[in-house]
């Protein structure tokens, strides 16, 4: 494991810890109703200050039950994760083809369109609407390309 | 976590949507004229965008035995600075209100307030300082998600308490009240956001350096010797970080 995917690794871990612990320790033990929601706690805050007070509007749109709810939750990190992952893969692919341009450049000296064309088909298909994707605006891509070559022959002296 | 529909008397609700509504506005320009000049710039925004969507439908256990959501904000913040993140954010906060009746649409502008204008600024403010005074990259950013997440909650308790003041101890005994509720269970939890943040970051660096120099997130010292140190700085900069979460790792426990 390269020392980048070690601090990655390490990274996501610690994350990891941080949401077990108070599970792993129990402490919601002392609650009437452990790890629920700061939100609803604050309700519960605002009729102990307020006792009178109703709420005066409620959501047009309420998820009929908790399944559904998480249900809807977990269509938002779902997108939330698509969207992240497809911009991370279409990367890496640019960066493989761009690279392969570049090798076979020494051979037959017309790497360009290879390379746009690899780059932009997929970003054709991007997820945000209304929008034209150039991502091969010309001064972009030039440092791109040369900030990738050095980039990680820089990382690995800095190891 | 956000006011709940209905939770704000109606007199603090407008005022707070008056408050936010020219934030937004400011932002719609500001991103339109993002991506009509960079309209390569468009896929990061979603990205960003994305960010906010996983982390603030994340619902985490936290050391007050009780659960709440980080923002991710200061990503988009440090990126594409404060009024880009203020759309990303109320679209978010939008999302949540119409479909998960997750916050709502009286409160909107009091969790918009806070989630999408002051979280990101005062992320970015800390950030900039941060990044003026010599601090690493990594480190930077981690305190800036840091401070854009623990500060949109100490903003939501300052709301609350404004709105429902203590009936003996008045507006601060209601703050320390919704205070302990918001500001304290999002300690570890602003933890885990910088931490996820410098993570992007560093997967950002790899794969889209050119973005990043263009948005000043890296310095334009693209060529020979100057970038080799770049390089090598970003990386003692994570290295560092590392160290960091160490420690606080263990204060946690």
């Amino acid at each position: 494991m390269s020392r980048n995917a070690k601090i990655n690794t390490l990274l996501l871990l610690v994350v990891a810890a941080l949401a077990v612990l108070p599970l792993a320790l129990g402490l919601g033990d002392h609650k009437e109703e452990p790890f629920a929601g700061a939100d609803a706690q604050a309700e519960t805050a605002i009729t102990e200050l307020k006792p009178d007070y109703k709420p005066w509007f409620s959501p047009l749109y309420e998820p009929p039950s908790g399944e559904v709810e998480s249900a809807l939750f977990a269509l938002q990190a779902a997108l939330g994760a698509g969207v992240l992952a497809y911009y991370f893969g279409l990367r890496r692919g640019r960066r493989q083809g761009e690279s392969r341009a570049l090798a076979g450049a020494a051979g037959n000296g017309s790497p360009a369109d290879d390379t746009q064309a690899s780059g932009d088909s997929p970003a054709d298909a991007a997820p945000a609407p209304g929008s034209v994707l150039r991502d091969d605006a010309p001064g972009r891509d030039a440092g791109d390309t040369a900030g990738r070559v050095s980039g990680p022959a820089g990382d690995r002296t800095g190891a | 976590m956000h006011i709940a529909e209905g939770y704000l008397p109606p007199v603090h609700a407008a005022a707070w949507s008056v408050a936010a509504a020219p934030f937004v506005i400011h932002g719609v320009r500001a991103l339109n004229r993002e991506v009509k000049a960079h309209p390569e710039s468009t896929l990061l925004l979603g990205a960003s965008g994305a960010f906010t969507f996983v982390l603030s439908a994340l619902k985490i256990p936290s050391v007050t035995g009780s659960c709440s959501h980080p923002t991710g904000t200061g990503l988009g913040a440090i990126l594409f600075r404060p009024p880009i993140m203020t759309v990303l954010g109320t679209i978010t906060l939008l999302f949540q209100a119409l479909l998960l009746a997750h916050g709502g649409l009286t409160t909107l502008g009091a969790n918009a307030f806070s989630m999408a204008i002051v979280g990101p600024w005062a992320g970015y403010g800390v950030y900039r300082l941060l990044r003026r005074s010599g601090v690493p990259l990594m480190v930077s950013v981690f305190f800036g998600a840091f401070v854009a997440d623990l500060s949109t909650y100490c903003v939501t308790s300052v709301q609350l308490a404004l709105a429902f003041p203590d009936p003996s101890s008045g507006f601060l005994g209601a703050l320390a009240k919704f205070g302990g509720i918001f500001a304290v269970t999002q300690i570890p939890l602003a933890v885990s956001e910088g931490l996820l943040t410098v993570l992007v970051m560093r997967l950002l660096i790899q794969s889209s350096k050119g973005e990043l120099t263009r948005l000043g997130v890296l310095l334009s010292g693209g060529r020979g010797a100057k970038d080799a140190t770049g390089t090598e700085g970003t990386t003692a900069a994570t290295g560092a970080a590392g160290e960091q979460d160490g420690t606080k790792e263990a204060v946690a426990r």
